[in-house]
């Protein structure tokens, strides 16, 4: 209690006396409002000031084209803390690396900033020249002169040039107040976990378990298989689903390195990259087990059209296409004089509204989530599928086989059949099945006649008029759409979900089967409608990134993390309470004093939790206060 | 006359905190697909709207910023989940406090740009330039 009696006193004496100092030394212009505490800026080695030095590329005409790059290298050497300063042609080319490395050590820089491009591509190869130069990675600093400066301001030379040398000012300001990070290394465990026990998950599980990783795959499910066991015949070779399942199923069932979870649903996830405990309740009962990655394969379901569309559950002679697919796996279709095919039911129609999905995803009722797939249902998914075009013509082809007096025809709006799927397209027209174009708005209209037929009306866009078809049955092409478990997995995951619902990869070209959480990957039909070879080749690439990191046994993750200053830190909570990844809890350091403490592996780096702060305890390494209000400074004044 | 033909002269400086991940990237495409807008802004980048502390704007109006612009993801694309929310919910409150301060509110702007919108970004940059224009230099300055 004294001690911090002391701690407490001393930390007010000191401010005091440092706001006296200011006031007689630096009367205009005011220091920024935020709190007294402020650092001296860390010196690199003992005694020694920050020497920046300040790279500025022409990135060949992008930017010299533009900014007068000479004028701003002159510029940057009238800055503060800035002892060196030159201009490069291209400061990514190995010799621009060159000279960054040469720089250091001739001019004993300790900050290094690159005027150029976006950080968000070049900034880890500038990162790590300054590492082969000796340089910690977290004392560079990158100036972005040329996306948003030279690039949208090519009319204006002499604006461009002006805030290309605020813009290198800020970057100075900041790096002066720039700190040596370390990054934390962490163990990954060499186990993982697939959820989904579809094509995609058996796949990922079989890949990661015949390098020698324990794998245990969940099925929610008392069978593995998925939607490929519902399945009977594969576009386009049009071989049995079971040709591909079986013989990865008897694999699986035996498999040494995999542990087979049936019925089971994962509950919870806690942990990091490398180290989830992972809590799963297998007919009720509970289990549980530590692992080092997730797969995600949780696949997709078939939309079923509610009652009443296109007379779908009115009539017994309106199905769906996996419908059709089973009946014709039975062979319970015989030979119908007519069967017509309607693409886009439930699909490419209706808008997901964002606040839906967002909703849901902050909270935790299942109220809402039956509340949207009530609205879907009445106004269908706004994506395409991409699969049903090809599993129609599929159909349609295996009924001209079966029985090939049966006039088939497809209405579309859009027929959607790429790559070598054209193929079957072509095949289906040699078959003579017949595809009519209706308009997107006026879809086709079913009734019954009087002989128990059914009629469908649709207006024959390229024809000009109605067409009214006597059918024997009538096929409905509906969507894959996301499960609703699947929802509440991503929630217990912290997957964001994309607009259509489905769980979203980190990015869509660059990551696409990463997801935001390390360690955490996604593989088949759970990010959006696949087919088969689409899901194998995801569920391969998942567990390939996954693998990398098992095989390393160690990474480092990101500096960019809260820390927290026991001596300000009151421990009244509020930052564990914003923290979206749990990583702040409260610790009892000494009896009755409670003290915030980050695990810096969970931690993100987001910084809600050092804005949170009643007290100006928590830090953001890498974007503390004094580096952000250091360019605001240098923003807005010394122009 | 001769104050119409001030205020036409008068080049606001207007400060923009973006996102790491969604805004910053947006004005990144903003440059990759070369959407001019007014030189007026400087952006200040942080890792997540989240981060943006009351103080960082109340400081950047004290330094003399005639306008800042906070841009973050949209809504429930954030990523670290929540922390636009968190932001949204001191935004209100920074606009009541400059309006204390004797600041227009309308200095201080809040949109989301997700890294696909760089058109957004720049219209949004054109937009505010010319609002922050209208309404003249920040009051403090003038003081």
């Amino acid at each position: 209690m004294s001690r911090t009696g002391r701690r407490e006193r001393k930390r007010v004496a000191k401010p005091r006396k440092r706001a006296e100092k200011r006031l007689v030394l630096v009367p205009e212009p005011p220091q920024p409002l935020p709190r007294p505490f402020m650092p001296k800026p860390v010196v690199f080695k003992e005694g020694e000031a920050p020497k920046i030095g300040v790279f500025i590329c022409h990135c060949g005409v992008n930017i010299g084209g533009v900014v007068n790059v000479p004028a701003v290298v002159e510029y940057a050497k009238t800055l503060p803390n800035v002892v060196y300063s030159e201009d490069n042609i291209y400061t990514c080319s190995e010799a621009g690396l060159a000279s960054i490395k040469e720089a250091v050590k001739k001019h004993g820089l300790n900050r290094v900033i690159v005027a150029s491009c976006t950080p968000r591509t070049h900034e880890p190869l500038f990162r790590s020249a300054c590492q082969e130069a000796g340089l910690n990675k977290y004392l560079f600093e990158m100036a972005n002169i040329r996306e948003q400066c030279s690039w949208v301001h090519s009319h204006e030379p002499d604006g461009a040039t002006e805030k290309a040398k605020d813009i290198v000012r800020m970057a100075v300001a900041r790096a002066t107040w720039l700190q040596p990070q370390e990054e934390p290394e962490i163990d990954i465990k060499d186990s993982s976990l697939v959820i989904g026990g579809g094509i995609a998950g058996i796949t990922a599980a079989l890949s990661l378990a015949n390098q020698g990783f324990k794998i245990y795959l969940v099925e929610k499910e008392p069978e593995l298989g998925g939607n490929l066991r519902r399945l009977h015949k594969l576009y386009p070779t049009m071989q049995d689903s079971s040709e591909i399942l079986n013989p990865a199923l008897k694999v699986v069932n035996t498999h040494k390195n995999i542990q087979l979870l049936t019925s089971t649903t994962v509950t919870d996830v806690k942990g990091y990259v490398g180290n989830f405990q992972v809590t799963a309740s297998r007919n009720g009962e509970k289990i549980g087990f530590d692992i080092g990655t997730i797969i995600v394969a949780c696949g997709a379901l078939n939309y079923q059209p509610p009652e009443g569309l296109y007379q779908y559950d009115v009539y017994p002679n309106v199905v769906t296409q996996l419908e059709m697919d089973q009946l014709l796996n039975k062979g319970a279709l015989g030979s119908p004089g007519r069967v017509v095919m309607i693409q886009c039911v439930g699909s490419r129609k209706g808008e997901i509204r964002a606040y839906e999905l967002e909703a849901f995803a902050m909270s935790d009722t299942s109220r809402l989530l039956r509340k949207i797939l009530k609205a879907r249902k009445e106004e269908g998914w706004p994506y395409c599928s991409r699969i049903c075009c090809m599993n129609a013509i599929k159909n349609a082809i295996l009924i001209k086989e079966q029985s090939p007096k049966t006039d088939v025809i497809i209405l579309y709006s859009d027929l959607r059949v790429y790559k070598e799927y054209e193929d079957i397209y072509s095949k289906a027209r040699d078959l003579e099945v017949k595809f009519i174009k209706f308009i997107e708005e006026a879809t086709p209209e079913i009734t019954e006649t009087p002989d128990k037929k059914l009629l469908v009306s649709v207006y024959d866009m390229l024809a000009g008029h109605e067409v009214k078809l006597t059918s024997d049955w009538v096929v409905l092409s509906t969507p894959l759409i996301p499960h609703k478990d699947s929802i509440i997995l991503a929630r217990t995951l912290k997957i964001p979900l994309s607009p259509d619902g489905f769980l979203m990869e980190a990015h869509l070209k660059l990551r696409p089967v990463d997801t935001q959480m390390d360690g955490i990957f996604v593989a088949g039909a759970a990010t959006g409608p696949k087919d088969v070879p689409e899901s194998i080749v995801s569920a391969k690439a998942a567990a390939a990134r996954a693998a990398i990191l098992m095989a390393n046994k160690k990474m480092r993750t990101e500096a960019i993390t809260a820390g927290v200053n026991p001596d300000l830190c009151r421990g009244c909570g509020r930052c564990e309470e914003v923290c979206e990844f749990k990583a702040i809890e409260l610790v009892e350091i000494a009896p009755k004093t409670v003290n915030a403490r980050v695990n810096e592996i969970s931690c993100k780096g987001c910084g809600t939790c050092s804005v949170t702060c009643p007290t100006g305890a928590i830090t953001m390494k890498h974007f503390t206060e004094r580096q952000v209000n250091a360019m605001v400074e240098a923003a807005l004044t010394g122009a | 006359m001769e104050e119409a033909k001030v205020e036409a002269e008068f080049e606001p400086v207007i400060l923009a905190f973006c996102c790491n991940w969604c805004s910053y990237a947006g004005a990144d495409l903003a440059g990759t697909s070369r959407f001019e807008y007014p030189t007026n802004v400087r952006i200040i980048r942080v890792m997540c709207s989240g981060r943006i502390d009351p103080t960082f704007v109340l400081s950047a109006f004290r330094w003399g910023a005639d306008g800042v612009l906070i841009t973050g993801c949209h809504p429930g694309d954030c990523h670290y989940v929540q922390g636009n929310y968190m932001m949204e919910r001191r935004f209100a409150f920074l606009k009541e406090a400059l309006g204390h301060l004797g600041i227009e509110p309308e200095r201080l702007r809040l949109e989301w740009i997700s890294a696909g919108e760089g058109e957004k970004f720049a219209a949004l940059i054109r937009d505010t330039t010319q609002k922050i224009k209208q309404m003249g230099p920040n009051p403090l300055k003038t003081m």
